[in-house]
């Protein structure tokens, strides 16, 4: 005890010096990632207004020169306005759809009881573990067996449940005093009443975190609109951008346009983003992974 | 009593009415599908009319044999180079997103830190950005005289045309170490083979043009895995790991032996996700290189579309679906088993340790 106490003047300093010198090196590590992670979206945001020759010739170059919008305008011209109504549009209709549904199904399962609920739920947890890309095939041949193929439906009805949301919600629900609803219960309110009137208006947190991830997912969906539909008026932004590095431009040597097509397809997402950042944080690790 | 079974049976009314249509969109679009394409897989149904009609032929195992059995011919190599080329995918991502995960979440988990939001929003927000625009964007970085090349250029490397590479990495390390002449590849390698590949093409590695999808994945992933583990890294108690720290153990001994353990959990939930989902890559693939060049980016998921909606061979594209599912149903058990032995035999060890220890304490005493 007494050699530790004399000690301690001399090593402090040192073990400052130390954790200074970790928190520099990390400093170091953080602004070098920060570069890589940051730099791309830089490169994409410059390029857009560049002009085709100028990003050949200058990539690396930061600043537009000459700075033009005819990447935009291009883009205008072509099928990029159809592609984003349809985006807009079924991306709203999901994640209404996906927020309402699966937060009615996650009540039922954390609150309601009734028989079969549990093999419900369990069911529902099976349908997580099926690896998205294996439905490509089976979703077309529903599609094509209900004669729904190259419809908007099909853009939509497949999308409007999300068994992980189902699972989100039923935690949330799980979490809220049951004491609640039985005040209500009592006051002779029907299920559907304490749900809509008295428990959804309480769940503002996880009712935002599946807002969120729903947008998110559906917005930057692509194989199930691959397989779903091939009219080119049912584009939406992923599948119909997709195709201007192959189809549309050739060689899709066109990189300004692309870059340009990428800028606007990124932004509805990063505003979310970044205004309920806190939420997609915490439903982020919840919720579902891409790969 | 009346009243309350009443109620009881109100409720059960309305806890179906909740999760029916979760349950009819879930049976329609899901249950029912996967056992109309597993139909489909038996049948050599080529996308016209009902595959449920009469006149549709079923083949029996005939699409599974085309694709793993013995005298398979383009459609068998298709589907091994594929599988070939996701194994090593899968072999490069999923530790590295690891491993970069886990070392950004402990530079970000120090105290007195300043901007760490800043930092964790930079990383974590290419997870929430449309793969397809992320694609075009490295379509952009990685272009032959695109960012990428001319920085190398700066610092005097001959960057390939990475998109063009069909190269395998394994073949040029070697090639580079003067164990062999990558282009007359050694005979002993050439002329064996199996399932329809040579030695020589199942050891190519991943292509130069595979590499910058897998560079893609990891940059994207990368943010979320991030995210996992700083949570349960804040979830370790500080007074844990000073206590370590004051018992004498180096930085290098708190990660090894209080850090590391605590993130086990997590560790397995994050080698997991990145398992099935590497196994599923897709959007890149379409977007950038649909498969080329020379294959060697091709996935089974991206080889499994293109024969039923390009080429319009539905069964042995079904086929393909559910060796995947089985590989990757495969892949996620056996990760599972691995961790949960090592869990046990830790446990065993350490039970091990305290009774010796205890022995050793009472013979001291």
């Amino acid at each position: 005890m007494s050699t530790a106490h004399t000690r301690t003047p001399d090593t402090k300093p040192m073990v400052r010096d130390r954790t200074a010198l970790w928190l520099f090196l990390g400093y170091v590590v953080l602004v070098a990632f920060a570069f890589i992670y940051l730099y791309p979206f830089l490169v994409q945001l410059t390029t857009s207004f560049k002009t085709n020759t100028d990003a050949v010739s200058n990539p690396l170059s930061l600043v537009p020169d000459p700075f033009t919008t005819s990447a935009f305008g291009e883009l205008a011209r072509r099928d990029f306005p159809l592609w984003f109504t349809n985006s807009v549009v079924v991306t709203l209709l999901v994640t209404a759809g996906r927020v309402f549904l699966c937060s009615l199904a996650g009540y039922a399962l954390a609150r309601i009881k009734f028989r079969g609920r549990s093999a419900i739920f369990t069911a529902i947890l099976a349908v997580m573990a099926v690896p998205g890309v294996v439905l490509l095939i089976p979703k077309f041949l529903m599609l094509n067996y209900l004669g729904i193929y190259n419809t908007y439906p099909a853009l939509v009805l497949p999308l409007l449940v999300d068994a992980a949301g189902v699972f989100i919600m039923k935690q949330f629900f799980e979490s809220i005093p049951e004491s609640v609803e039985e005040a209500a219960r009592i006051d002779g309110a029907s299920t559907f009443r304490i749900f809509w009137s008295v428990v959804l208006p309480m769940s503002r947190p996880a009712l935002i975190t599946l807002t969120i991830l729903s947008f998110q997912g559906s917005w930057n969906e692509l194989p199930h609109f691959i397989v779903a539909s091939q009219d080119s008026d049912l584009f939406t932004l992923t599948k119909g951008v997709a195709t201007l590095t192959s189809g549309q431009l050739g060689s899709g040597s066109q990189y300004p346009i692309t870059m340009a097509a990428a800028l606007l397809m990124t932004i509805p997402v990063a505003i979310v983003f970044f205004v309920f950042q806190k939420y997609l944080v915490r439903g982020g690790t919840s919720g579902a992974v891409k790969g | 009593m009346r009243g309350a079974q009443s109620i009881r049976q109100g409720q059960a009314r309305a806890g179906w009415l909740f999760v029916l249509p979760t349950l009819v969109l879930l049976g329609l679009f899901l249950a029912v599908p996967v056992l109309m394409a597993l139909w489909v897989s038996f049948t050599d149904w080529n996308g016209r009319g009902s595959p449920f009609a009469s006149g549709i032929g079923f083949v029996g195992p005939d699409n599974y044999r085309e694709l793993v059995g013995k005298d398979g011919g383009l459609t068998r190599s298709d589907f091994m180079t594929s599988l070939r080329n996701n194994f090593y995918y899968v072999l490069l991502v999923v530790p590295l997103q690891t491993a970069f995960a886990l070392f950004l979440a402990l530079v970000l988990n120090q105290r007195m830190l300043k901007a760490v939001g800043f930092f964790r929003t930079a990383f974590y927000f290419p997870s929430v950005v449309s793969s397809v625009a992320i694609s075009l964007v490295f379509l952009f970085l990685f272009s032959g005289g695109g960012v990428v090349n001319s920085m190398l250029d700066a610092i005097g490397v001959d960057g390939p045309t990475w998109f063009n590479d069909s190269r395998g990495l394994l073949h040029l390390a070697g090639d580079g170490l003067g164990l062999w002449n990558a282009s007359e590849p050694p005979s002993a390698l050439a002329d064996g083979g199996m399932l329809g590949l040579t030695w020589w093409q199942w050891l190519a590695g991943p292509s130069v043009a595979l590499s910058v999808i897998i560079m893609l994945v990891v940059w994207t992933t990368t943010g979320t895995f991030m995210l996992m583990f700083m949570a349960a890294l804040q979830d370790l108690p500080l007074d844990v790991e000073e206590a370590a720290r004051i018992d004498g153990a180096g930085r290098w001994g708190v990660f090894r032996n209080v850090t590391l353990p605590h993130l086990r959990p997590t560790m397995l939930l994050v080698t997991t996700l990145g398992l099935i989902g590497t196994w599923q890559v897709f959007d890149q693939v379409y977007v950038m290189t649909q498969g080329g060049p020379g294959k060697t980016t091709l996935t089974p998921a991206f080889l499994s579309y293109s024969y039923a909606l390009e080429n319009q061979k539905w069964g042995v594209a079904a086929a393909m679906a559910f060796i995947l599912f089985l590989i990757i149903f495969a892949m996620a058990s056996l990760q599972r088993w691995i961790f949960r032995d090592k869990d046990a035999l830790e446990l065993k060890r350490q039970e091990r340790r305290t009774t010796k220890a205890r022995a050793a304490a009472g013979s001291a005493a």
